[in-house]
């Protein structure tokens, strides 16, 4: 277990705020996916309630992270239906952009724009898309700021910030855009063990505050102390999904069992 | 230390050393030509040739150069103060001296009015005063040899700044106008100067009646408010075409085809009866009168101007996934590209008018800067397309999941940063766009080059060569250096993702 995950494990998680509501967030039904001839996601049927945290893990290549960009149409699937927040996604223009910025999105490489200020990163999407008065955007850039704590590095360039810092400022820049879901992408992923931590107590706190995220991670420790379902992928399908106790002790498949022994061997 | 690595490897340091001064030997000038002229044999002999090398061509350079003859009327008056000094070589840097104006401005002509009314008054009466002179059925022969006497009596420097005063505004004007789009510390106000410049610029440069350009800047806007207003009312497309209506009403004659005219364009009515409301203008020069490098700045910055925002289209349209919108720029790119720009100089001055409606007048001037602007923007759109294909995906997707549309990305997140990577390139194709206005002269047109050869053609100047050119060289160097120092300003300043 990294020092991460057991870094989780002293915290205490405040659950009072974590509760799944019966209102649907995202239903994926028979959605199939192809690269060319291959066939990336498999009949894929999902369906996530407001409130949900979820993770998705599974191989490389085994289609979890063109699942989630499925969501927000930044991939498109060649079969079956996903709705968001009641919008059905098609290929309409002004339906794809009202659906993105609904759902929040943060990447492996934090995709901060590198010639706009922290501040400026913050505020861009706000003000060009929902038009927000500059002032009121800046206000609110400056609430997430200190929400992910650097707020004091508002007027730097993401050049001049660390990866786990970046990171924080990408999850801000989503959240200023009040989004009713997140997605994660590999979020740690491309972070030194230092960095993780501070990222993964982000995610926490969000998770704390009630939002509806899906996140595809291998934090399994993530996965212990707030998700309310694990989803295990390969090949393009779902392979087995259970709450995290009955996930992590007792798989059922044994693709999951030889995944789950190699990744929390050591 | 040995002894205590002997009994153990822990070590403790209790005291902080104090920061000390290098050895001698090891700063300033002796450490750098020790470390680059002499680290060694072979380079200290390579030291010694180089420096060699830079002695001849000094030897021969500056003697020439500094011994300038700067004072006589002829080249051969030039060769025989030279024997007289005794010198063996010598420039005649009197050409420059005396025809600096005509190498500056071509054949434009002066202000003689304003200059004779200044500075040359007394006479001017005793001639007849203004109207004998100037008026309308004034003697032209008297006139030319009064304009002559003038010219010669006042001096270069009194005739630069007064008698061409059009074409020295418009380019002051045309420094406040650019000033605030290269430097955004400006006020952002002046941009609004900036966006009247073009008009005022013709207006000064050809004269005419003000309303022509005044008329012109009305079309445009007014077609513009149109495109905003049909567009917010009835949907893009339909405010595009609304738009291209209101042009081709403004500007051309849409019912030509069927033979109506009269009626439309509605330019030359609109500006026509402003005109004679209140009539106002300068004395209209026509282009074939434009030449030296004044011809050349504006060929050059018109072309920089308009070039820009085309190729930037061009680049996009090319990555654009709209099969036909990315076809109609690629073969545009590839074909423009493809050909010597002589040839479409060429094309310009001679075919141009063989596909034109017969009895359109379309100023040559005019042609070429289309053609210049066509040409550089294909390159501009290749350049740009590099600095696109330079940004990682990632740019694109995070613009995209905050639900930004594709405009507002291009223009907000992409089009800055790929601009940014674009700018040696960018700058290099404008540096040569301006150094390639010089190929004007194979179509006619007097630019500098083609001035030294009429130069040449007098009886006083004839075989002189480097001198002309030497003084062409110059006047080209200043603009092009500028434009390189500047964009290694703007580099400079847009590093901000630094590490």
């Amino acid at each position: 277990m990294s020092d991460a995950q057991a870094a989780l494990q002293d915290r205490e998680i405040n659950r009072s705020h974590m509760t799944v509501s019966d209102e649907i967030a995202i239903e994926i039904s028979n959605m199939n996916k192809w690269y060319g001839t291959f066939h990336v996601l498999r009949d894929i049927n999902l369906t996530v309630n407001r409130g949900e945290r979820i993770v998705i893990c599974g191989p490389s290549g085994s289609g979890k992270s063109t699942l989630i960009r499925c969501i927000n149409a930044l991939e498109e699937h060649q079969k079956g239906n996903i709705t968001v927040d009641g919008t059905v996604l098609s290929t309409d223009l002004k339906n794809i952009d009202k659906i993105r910025s609904e759902v929040g999105m943060v990447f492996q490489h934090f995709n901060l724009f590198p010639h706009l200020t922290i501040l400026e990163n913050c505020t861009l999407a706000p003000i060009w898309v929902r038009k927000v008065p500059k002032r009121e955007a800046e206000e609110t850039a400056m609430y997430f700021l200190e929400k992910v704590k650097i707020p004091e590095q508002a007027n730097k360039y993401p050049g001049q910030l660390s990866g786990g810092q970046q990171q924080r400022v990408a999850i801000a820049r989503s959240l200023c855009m009040r989004p009713r879901i997140m997605l994660f992408d590999e979020p740690t992923s491309a972070l030194d063990p230092e960095m993780i931590k501070e990222v993964l107590d982000t995610m926490i706190a969000l998770a704390e505050e009630g939002m509806t995220m899906l996140c595809v991670t291998h934090e399994m420790g993530f996965a212990q102390a707030v998700a309310n379902r694990v989803i295990f992928m390969d090949q393009g399908q779902i392979i087995e999904q259970n709450e995290p106790k009955a996930f992590f002790n007792n798989p059922q498949n044994e693709r999951t069992k030889l995944f789950l022994s190699q990744i929390l061997g050591h | 230390m040995s002894e205590t690595h002997a009994h153990s490897a822990a070590f403790v340091r209790t005291a902080i050393l104090p920061p000390a001064a290098p050895p001698p030997g090891q700063t300033g000038v002796l450490r750098w030509m020790r470390e680059n002229l002499f680290s060694s044999i072979p380079n200290a002999l390579l030291t010694l040739l180089a420096l060699y090398f830079v002695y001849t061509i000094l030897a021969a350079i500056l003697p020439w150069t500094l011994n300038g003859i700067w004072d006589a009327g002829s080249l051969t008056e030039c060769r025989a103060i030279r024997d007289e000094r005794g010198l063996s070589t010598a420039a005649c840097w009197a050409v420059i001296n005396e025809r600096w104006l005509q190498l500056l401005f071509g054949f434009y002509p002066i202000d003689a009015p304003l200059l004779a009314r200044l500075f040359y008054a007394d006479e001017l009466a005793a001639a007849g005063g203004m109207d004998a002179v100037f008026g309308p059925g004034s003697n032209a022969t008297a006139r030319i040899e009064f304009v002559g006497t003038m010219r010669a009596e006042l001096g270069n420097a009194l005739v630069f700044f007064f008698g061409y005063w059009r074409p020295l505004l418009a380019l002051a004007l045309l420094v406040v106008a650019v000033a605030p789009v290269l430097y955004n510390n400006l006020p952002r106000g002046m941009l609004i100067f900036s966006l009247i410049y073009p008009f005022l610029a013709v207006f000064l440069l050809w004269g005419g009646s003000i309303w022509g350009p005044i008329s012109v800047a009305l079309g445009l806007a007014l077609s513009l408010y149109i495109l905003k207003y049909a567009g917010a009312r009835f949907g893009g497309l339909l405010g595009g075409l609304a738009m291209i209506v209101t042009l081709l009403c403004f500007f051309f004659n849409p019912l030509s085809l069927l033979g109506i005219s009269g009626l439309f364009p509605l330019l030359p009515h609109v500006s026509g009866l402003l005109g004679t409301i209140l009539p106002f203008g300068l004395p209209a020069i026509t282009s074939d009168d434009f030449g030296g490098f004044m011809l050349a700045i504006i060929i050059g910055t018109s072309g920089i101007v308009l070039s820009l925002p085309l190729g930037i289209v061009l680049a996009l349209g090319r990555q654009s996934s709209m099969p036909l919108i990315k076809w109609v720029c690629v073969t545009f790119i590839e074909v423009i590209r493809g050909v010597p720009l002589i040839v479409w100089l060429f094309t310009a001055s001679l075919l141009l008018n063989y596909f034109l409606p017969p009895g359109t007048n379309f100023d040559l001037l005019l042609r070429v800067i289309i053609m210049v602007t066509l040409f550089a923007s294909a390159y501009l759109a290749e350049v740009v397309r590099g600095g696109l294909a330079a940004l990682p995906k990632g740019q694109y997707e995070a613009a995209d999941s905050l639900g930004l549309d594709y405009w507002k990305s291009m223009r907000l997140i992409v089009l800055p940063q790929a601009l940014k990577i674009s700018i040696p390139g960018i700058v290099n194709t404008f540096i040569g766009l301006f150094k390639d206005t010089t190929l004007v002269v194979f179509i006619g047109l007097r630019d500098p080059l083609g001035l030294t050869n009429a130069i040449r053609a007098t009886g006083e100047w004839n075989g002189i060569y480097w001198e002309l050119y030497v003084f062409v060289a110059l006047l080209f160097f200043v603009f092009c250096f500028f434009m390189s120092r500047y964009s290694m300003y703007l580099e400079r300043k847009l590093a901000t993702d630094r590490r």
